[in-house]
């Protein structure tokens, strides 16, 4: 099976070498590598996680794809599986962890909440979907998922990794990617990168509150 | 302690103190109303005269028409009995309240609580810190007249999405187009306030600096979590470590807080079913129970007998699967990494098979409904679950048995660690697995029964040493008797009807409170609505066992190892969903 994915076709294998010789690029074998030992960080956050253990477990198994080596650190993890609601007083240490995995990373938002909020958007303390503070790879609908669908959506994972090419891959730019900002707890989350629209807010909402007063007045 | 506690409902307070104990004479409630200035005397009094020796939930309504504040407290008798309600009302605008954390110390969390998403201060209290919001957080969100970003409208469904069905998204409707909001004239450059662990850190200042040991060793603040392998979710401990050993430690919540209760105001009665789901999210099935019972005591209907059962065998299967994942993961945290969880969720996945039968969903079943269950059992389940009950799992419990109790490891490191003694235990409030395994045979089935518990021959299982061994054994035999009951129930289920009238997905439920608790396989999971009348709840409170549970985690850790923690925490068996809600 291997060898019929990283065979390029075009070049003849001669009969009795066939299964043990294989012509291919560098991209492919260096992404064949890579999809199958995919290894996520061992990082759950609410109820998706219990289901994320059921896919670890025997019956679902997703140790036939790579995947069974689940690190705690996130430096020696490539893929960060958001399993649960991201709550505002828990989203500066995910970005803190996403900062510290090493490339290539990827991150897979597994169910409703960490997709867009799910069922508890309207939520004060709730986040909108962690896409908007880390990018995003896979999105896995559901809530929670079952572990097919968490199965389904590494898979599409690996066949995105199955794209890349080494001559684009962010890692290995000149320029490695900055560190994304982490959000500060104020009065309610404030993200760094936004701080000059949440200042124009503000403003504009305290001259609406001496316009209501002096109108009343 | 009492002579002889007498049994709440023939007891007339009013007799004991005429002076200015008065009934709570609104139409649907009970209980009484203390005035604030005699509240300790009254906490005395109910825990040393009349045997009301553990306080069960602490909560807080916003009587906003009103303009007062109300506390509610619910206690109960160790020896048996219905809950004990009691209230205080204090003015809105500056609502002060005598803390009782000196009389029963397993107030000290629901008080924060109390504090943090109510804004009603406890004189008196060690250590009034918000919980589950962060330190510098703008308002108490509970409030009435407190907007989340989001706000749309006061109660659902919303006029935008019913009856004609316009969909926006809740972006779009606000200027930041995200979920957050700030005070006018904000500005965040200048935003450097003590941040919420520097509060918390200045709470240990006294014993940072007294330290007794002859080697004179600094002590040392360690925090695990939130993102620990060993804190079973997004749970942070700060411990104050001597070396090895424990000095405190502290835990923090709120990393998991989904605001369960202001959605829950918002919501019509049967909206909230689906999000009781999601609480304790390994037993969903009993959260939906205690959700039903609650809400059916204020309605006044009764489900029919076959619906009874159903429930009852959900709610016993759930308590296995619960107690098998505890003590699979306890098995983790002690270091036998993943191989008996895989064990336990082997066993979990059969029973998951038949909540996916009956409800459609693996985990999130929302299978109860206002008097009865959403639909019958289809066919071939009973056998299933015939097949589990009387062949496999009294099997497979007996070779958890045979692997773990007597191993030489698992018992040098669970024996004499984390100990709670009965005094303790119902002093901090502590329900479920581990009140019994210090040895206090309290289980509210036995109780204060409820459904059709009073049917079955079951023993209340309970250890007497607190240890983490003795909980492990009280989870273990829990099994053993939860089987016991679901083997009479499958063959006691009558035929008939799973619902008491037509299924209605709006109910009326007459203005009232009610406080309605199941036996959860964590401890006490209790409800507390109040209802005006109208679609939506006025106030709906969950007492959730593993967030009170959590109060006794610095008495069993204290001067202990720091690698014993992960254990006691393990023993504890929480659910983030359930402590953070």
């Amino acid at each position: 099976m291997a060898n019929e994915d990283l065979q390029i076709p075009g070049y003849e294998i001669p009969p009795e070498m066939q299964g043990q010789v294989a012509v291919t690029t560098l991209d492919r074998i260096y992404n064949w590598g890579r999809k199958n030992s995919l290894w996520p960080m061992m990082f759950g956050l609410a109820c998706c996680a219990i289901e994320m253990i059921a896919t670890a477990a025997s019956r679902f198994d997703f140790a036939r794809f790579g995947m069974e080596v689940m690190r705690p650190s996130p430096r020696q993890a490539d893929v960060m599986i958001v399993s649960g609601t991201v709550t505002k007083k828990m989203v500066p240490q995910i970005v803190r962890l996403y900062n510290q995995m090493p490339e290539p990373k990827y991150v897979v938002a597994m169910g409703a909440c960490a997709s867009g909020g799910g069922p508890f958007k309207e939520g004060y303390n709730v986040v909108s979907g962690i896409d908007k503070f880390i990018p995003v790879d896979v999105y896995i609908p559901g809530c929670p998922p079952t572990p097919q669908a968490l199965i389904n959506g590494l898979m599409m994972l690996q066949k995105k990794v199955e794209r890349e090419s080494l001559r684009t891959a962010r890692w290995y730019s000149r320029e490695p990617a900055p560190a994304i900002p982490v959000p500060v707890l104020g009065p309610d989350l404030m993200d760094p990168r936004r701080y000059d629209e949440i200042r124009a807010y503000t403003l504009s909402k305290r001259n609406q509150q001496t316009t209501e007063e002096q109108t009343e007045a | 302690m009492a002579e002889s506690p007498v049994v709440g409902t023939q007891l007339n307070l009013l007799d004991h103190f005429p002076e200015w104990l008065k009934k709570d004479e609104r139409p649907g409630f009970e209980g009484y109303i203390v005035p604030a200035e005699h509240l300790l005397e009254f906490a005395h009094a109910l825990r040393d005269r009349f045997g009301y020796d553990l306080l069960s939930s602490v909560t807080g309504v916003d009587y906003l028409p009103e303009g007062k504040m109300e506390v509610v407290y619910h206690a109960l008798q160790t020896t048996g009995g219905p809950v004990l309600n009691f209230k205080v009302q204090v003015d809105r605008q500056n609502p002060v309240v005598p803390s009782v954390v000196s009389i029963w110390p397993g107030a000290d969390f629901q008080e924060r609580e109390a504090w943090d998403l109510l804004g009603i201060r406890f004189e008196g209290h060690p250590d009034l810190r918000r919980i589950l919001m962060w330190e510098g957080f703008a308002g108490h969100p509970l409030r009435k007249d407190w907007k989340e970003p989001y706000f749309e409208e006061e109660a659902k469904p919303y006029k935008s999405r019913w009856p004609e069905g316009h969909v926006q998204r809740a972006e779009d409707r606000h200027p930041l187009h995200d979920n957050v909001d700030y005070p006018a004239g904000f500005d965040p450059d200048s935003w450097s306030p003590e941040t919420a662990d520097d509060v918390l850190y200045k709470t240990y200042q006294s014993i940072m600096e007294g330290s007794d040991s002859e080697l004179h060793t600094d002590r040392m603040i360690v925090n695990l979590g939130p993102q620990h392998p060993s804190t079973h979710g997004v749970f942070r401990m700060v411990v104050v470590l001597d070396g090895e050993t424990v000095v405190d430690v502290k835990p923090v919540f709120g990393y998991l807080h989904r605001n369960h209760e202001k959605i829950g105001e918002r919501c019509t009665w049967l909206q909230i079913m689906p999000f009781t789901d999601r609480l304790d999210y390994i037993s969903s099935m009993s959260n939906n129970f205690g959700y039903a019972l609650a809400v059916e005591r204020l309605m006044g209907i009764k489900p029919p007998e076959r619906a009874e059962y159903i429930r009852v065998m959900m709610a016993e299967l759930t308590r296995i699967v619960s107690h098998l994942i505890s003590i699979g993961f306890l098995l983790n945290d002690l270091g036998a990494y993943f191989t008996p969880s895989l064990y336990a969720l082997e066993e979990r996945e059969l029973i998951l098979d038949i909540f996916e039968a009956v409800s459609g969903s693996r985990m999130m079943c929302n299978y109860f409904r206002f008097g009865g269950v959403a639909r019958d059992l289809p066919e071939g389940v009973l056998d299933k679950v015939k097949e589990l009950v009387f062949e496999r799992l009294p099997r497979k419990i007996d070779e958890f048995d045979r692997y773990l109790t007597r191993n030489e490891i698992v018992r040098v490191r669970t024996e004499g660690v984390g100990v709670l003694t009965a005094e303790q235990a119902i002093a901090l409030s502590a329900t479920g697995p581990i009140l019994r395994a210090s040895g206090v045979p309290y289980d509210i089935r036995r109780a204060d029964p409820y459904s059709i518990y009073d049917r079955f021959d079951f023993d209340v299982v309970v250890r007497y040493h607190g240890d983490v061994y003795d909980r492990y054994l009280v989870r273990l035999e829990e099994i053993r008797q939860s089987i016991r009951i679901l083997q009479q129930v499958v063959r006691d289920i009558p035929e008939g009807p799973v619902q008491t009238g037509k299924p209605q997905w709006q109910v009326r439920v007459p203005a009232g409170e009610s406080y309605g608790r199941v036996e959860g396989p964590k401890g006490e999971l209790g409800y507390y609505i109040v209802s005006n009348g109208k679609p939506n709840p006025w106030r709906y409170h969950v007492r959730a066992p593993s967030f009170v549970n959590l109060t006794s985690l610095a008495q069993m850790a204290r001067g202990g190892k720091v690698a014993d923690i992960v254990v006691i925490l393990g023993s504890i068996d929480i659910v983030l969903g359930e402590v953070d809600r």
